[in-house]
């Protein structure tokens, strides 16, 4: 397992595929919010998104912030929601706005493995709770759309360090959470046959 | 309402208000035990890095006096009410109510409350039956003891319930709960606390779940027959290798927890509720003279 610094957005999808599954990566750079609400708007309700995702590193979050002003927010607690829920997405993300990374916890089904191979994206692992270490690796809240989504907005985050994080599923088809899940369900017939 | 009653209103107020935050800044010292406890013995490489970031996590939110998760949760109070306390159930629970809102209010908390069809956000973290709050009647007393848990929805919405028939027996509740939590892989974020509530009727069997959950890690179920059922389903969960967070490894939970009730001769209810590591609970309890003891387990 090798670890990789990656600066999002990205231009060179090489930048992509030189991560496997279980890869430990730190990201530096711009980094999307984004959650159910706001890609709900995005594909359900065929609402354009006002940023660019080119190249982009999303993760799902709804974050704790202080309103300072006009569309000026302070962070209080960032952390990251539970990705499953948001697997449908996948396709339209990296085909119609050239998504490269989705960032989440808990991990993406297998249906997400078939489309990131082909539309060369990644999906990263973060520790699901670890929000206050999450928190101090945001530098700044950059830009915020569609705000009466609150707090499901579409969010710009500065990040600093941001990381670790763990490679779920690459862009060859590998997959962590398909093999831990493979391996824990022989094991269960195994202990089924205990009982 | 009486004096005594408005200033005992103001207490139980005062007290969810710091129950709330205190709740989600500060993770008790079973859950730090238990997790440095885990790190001691996990040997994947995944697995590590996932359990020192969350050590580190709580330590963090220590120096920055900051939330350990984003996800406030849903506030759900416990609360033991004395016979001779003076302020009545629905007192408390407007107490409660004004306490979690203005806690939401002035930290300022995320608000994670919506209605249900329309999803629209309610504002803070208060709404329509919202808090949760559970009740127990104690005789012979005049004290009001208050516990908050905060709950998450990663761990909430990995909740599960199967009405086992009197033939499936034990085996057939090891089976639900075992394919429960592999089946929620890292989506709960593991390892937590399984809770698990048998018996009774179905509502009641979830009830228990989550009664389970609140329990301290390293506290057992009186009952010497269901305390081996919680061991040995421990160490089946891990031995099934989902590990932290759903990545691969040793430590799948860090706990099991079950309570359990008599049920119908033809009922075999099983309910799982999980509790993700970052299990936050905080308590206090009120006197009759206004004063506030704050405990970890009242």
């Amino acid at each position: 397992m090798a670890a990789h610094e990656v600066t999002f957005p990205i231009t060179d999808p090489a930048e992509i595929l030189k991560l496997r599954a279980g890869d430990e990566v730190i990201v530096q750079g711009h980094i999307i919010g984004i959650r159910d609400r706001t890609q709900i708007r995005i594909f359900d309700q065929g609402v354009e998104p006002p940023m660019d995702l080119t190249g982009a590193f999303l993760l799902h979050t709804a974050p704790g912030v202080r309103k300072l002003g006009p569309g000026r927010y302070e962070k209080i607690c960032i952390g990251t929601t539970t990705s499953a829920r948001m697997v449908r997405f996948t396709e339209g993300l990296g085909s119609q706005y050239g998504v490269r990374a989705i960032c989440g916890k808990g991990g993406f089904p297998d249906e997400a493995i078939e489309p990131m191979q082909r539309l060369q994206m990644v999906y990263f692992a973060i520790v699901g709770g670890a929000a206050a270490l999450e928190t101090t690796q945001i530098e700044e809240i950059e830009e915020v759309a569609w705000e009466e989504l609150m707090p499901e907005c579409l969010w710009k985050f500065r990040v600093k360090d941001f990381g670790p994080l763990t490679v779920g599923i690459d862009a060859h088809g590998g997959s962590l959470y398909r093999d831990v899940q493979d391996r824990a369900h022989k094991k269960l017939e195994e202990i089924y046959a205990r009982l | 309402m009486s004096i005594v009653a408005t200033d005992l209103s103001r207490t139980v107020e005062d007290a969810a208000a710091h129950l709330y935050v205190w709740a989600l800044k500060d993770i008790p010292q079973d859950l730090r035990d238990a997790l440095a406890d885990a790190a001691g013995r996990e040997t994947s490489v995944t697995g590590q890095r996932v359990l020192q970031t969350i050590l580190r996590n709580v330590n963090v939110a220590e120096e920055e006096k900051n939330l350990v998760c984003q996800d406030t949760g849903l506030a759900v109070y416990y609360c033991s009410v004395g016979e001779h306390f003076p302020l009545h159930p629905a007192r408390i629970y407007a107490a409660l109510k004004e306490g979690t809102e203005r806690a939401t209010v002035e930290h300022p908390l995320r608000s994670n409350t919506v209605h249900t069809l329309t999803r629209e956000n309610t504002g803070p973290n208060v709404g329509f039956r919202i808090p949760i709050v559970h009740w127990d009647f104690v005789p012979d007393w005049d004290g009001l003891d208050v516990k908050c848990v905060p709950k998450g929805s990663g761990s909430e919405n990995m909740s599960f319930l199967k009405m086992c028939v009197p033939a499936d027996g034990v085996t057939g509740i090891k089976k639900f709960v075992l394919e429960s939590i592999v089946g929620a892989g890292g989506k709960p974020c593991p390892p937590g606390i399984v809770g698990v509530g048998i018996g009774g009727s179905a509502d009641y069997a979830m009830h228990l779940a989550k009664e389970a959950i609140a329990r301290p890690v390293g506290t057992s179920n009186p009952d010497p027959l269901v305390a081996q059922l919680e061991d040995e389903l421990k160490d089946l969960l891990n031995e099934t290798g989902v590990g932290p967070m759903g990545l691969g490894g040793d430590v799948t939970v860090l706990s099991v927890h079950v309570e359990n009730a008599d049920t119908h001769m033809t009922l075999n209810p099983v309910a799982v509720n999980y509790q993700c590591w970052a299990a936050r609970r905080a308590s206090a309890h009120v006197a009759l003279d206004g004063s506030v003891t704050y405990e970890r387990d009242a």
